[in-house]
This record gives C-alpha cells, structure tokens and sequence, in this order.
C-alpha cells in the first residue's frame, strides 16, 4: 500500500471519528432531551460513513480485490437508526419530558393533551 | 400444502433485485455460483412469503429516485457540518422547535421514508405520527422561521417521494 493511499485512508478515518466524538459532544451538551436527540443521529451518518469509506479503501488497496459488504454496516444503520431515534422520541413526548423555555410549539404547551397520545 | 393458485411468480420485482445485491455484498463477491445462489433465494423468498406483503411496491420514475438518493446524501453531507458548528457553538443561540409536517403521503412505506430521510438529516429527528389527522411532529435542533422549514422539508423530500412512488400517471 502506498503513502497517499494510507494518507487517504486515515484522513476519511480522521474525519468519522471527529463527526463521532461532535455527535457524542452534543448528547453531553446540550441542554434538554430532545436537543440531545440530534446528537447521535449525526455519529450515524457522516461518523460511520468515513469509517466505512476508510474501510472500504483499506482493504480494496490491500487485496486487490473490491470490498464493497462495508456498505451495508452503513445500509443497515440508515434504516434503523431513526427508528430508534423515533420511538425514544415517542416516548420522551408521551411522558412529556421538560424541554428549554425556548422551545417554539411544545405541543402539550398549548393544552392539547390527546396531541401526544400512543396509538 | 397451501395452494399455489393465484400466486404470482415475481410478486415484488424490486425486492428480489434488492435481495439479490444484498446477498451478494454480505458474501462480498460476484462469483457465478453466489449469482445462482442469490438468484433463487430472490425468487423463493418473496415468491413464498407474499401473503404477508400484500402491497407491492413500484418505482414510477427511476431516473428522479436516483436524483432524490443523492439529494439526501448531500444533505445529510452538508447539515453534518452545519449541526456540528451548532453543537460547538454558543448553547444559547439555538432555537429549538416542534414543527407539524401535514402529509399528504398516504402509504405506510413512503410515509417511513419521509420520516427516515427527516431523522437521518441532522438538525430535524421525527418524533410522532398522528394517521389520523395526517401529520408527522418533527423536532429542529435551529429553526429560525418554522412555516419556511416546513415549507423546505414538503418540496424538497415529500413531492419527490410522492412523484416517484405514489403518483402511477405522472
């Protein structure tokens, strides 16, 4: 493996692990619940996407063969990540968790208790 | 046995191309025998299972699918770097908000797409659906004018999903 090739492999590792340790950032720091949400839908995407074009590039270059399964790490976690991020949601609002004064349109705010129902 | 009649051979034509690129990358080759392989289990699964999937899915424009796929990963590119000046940056400055999404979506799966695609771009996270009165509650991390964002999220995930997978005459 050359020296770009290995320069290009740990600047998309650099880069995941940064949007990773951001993300993680964001769930320490910010002030209620639902902000802290956004934190690791952020380590989902971009994080594990440098990850995985690193991966992806390291063992191409490696073996001389395409390696293309890494892809679906990323599949797989698009397709449940905001799931889970939905359903804890979901149940933040049912329980009506405190959120910042700033917040625009809490909906049980405005009095409408049956807005927050679990069907 | 359960009859066979009035099963369709290709009952969902796009899961079996999906599952046919699933096996072959969880088993990371193109080897001839992992086409057979996969070929048949494409066809058997969704043949014998299709009782349970009564709706099939169509793709009504291919070409705008392609163009929406990498829509959203650009967005996802460029709001993830957005998020994370905001996460660095002053606390106080962001102004969360709840936003009321009103759908016009009507199938479940394109209506878990228009959440997926909302949660999976930083700053927004969909956090309710209410089927009844038609409406998707999402959370924004920095919302400045809520009526334009809602307005930004309907044109510009909503119509193409609508356009490629709900309107059969475009």
């Amino acid at each position: 493996m050359s020296f770009a090739t290995e320069v290009v492999i740990s600047l998309f590792l650099f880069l995941g692990a940064c949007f990773a340790l951001v993300g993680s950032l964001g769930l320490a720091r910010l002030q209620d619940f639902f902000m802290r949400l956004h934190g690791p839908t952020k380590a989902t995407t971009l994080g594990v996407g440098g990850m995985v074009i690193g991966s992806i590039i390291f063992f191409t270059a490696g073996e001389h063969e395409l390696s293309l399964h890494e892809l679906l790490i990323a599949l797989f976690l698009f397709i449940t990540a905001p799931v889970s991020a939905h359903i804890v949601g979901k149940a933040a609002l049912h329980r009506q968790l405190p959120c910042e004064e700033r917040t625009k349109n809490v909906p049980w705010a405005e009095g409408e208790k049956d807005s927050v129902d679990i069907n | 046995m359960s009859s066979l009649a009035g099963k369709k051979l290709f009952p969902h034509k796009l899961l079996s191309a999906f599952m046919l690129g699933l096996w072959l990358l969880i088993n990371n080759t193109i080897a001839p025998g992992h086409w057979v392989l996969g070929l048949l289990l494409a066809w058997a699964i969704p043949f014998f299972t299709q009782s349970f999937w009564p709706q099939s899915m169509v793709i009504n424009r291919p070409v705008l699918a392609l163009r929406f796929l990498l829509l959203v990963l650009w967005d996802i590119l460029i709001a993830n770097v957005q998020v994370a000046f905001l996460i660095m940056g002053s606390r106080q400055k962001l102004n969360p908000a709840f936003m009321r999404i009103p759908l016009e979506l009507k199938q479940d799966f394109t209506i878990t797409l228009l959440a997926n695609t909302i949660s999976l771009t930083p700053g927004t996270v969909s956090v309710d659906l209410q089927m009844e009165e038609g409406y998707l509650l999402v959370h924004g991390l920095h919302i400045d004018d809520i009526d334009q964002a809602i307005a930004d999220i309907k044109t510009r995930y909503e119509k193409p999903l609508k356009e490629i997978f709900e309107c059969s005459n475009p």
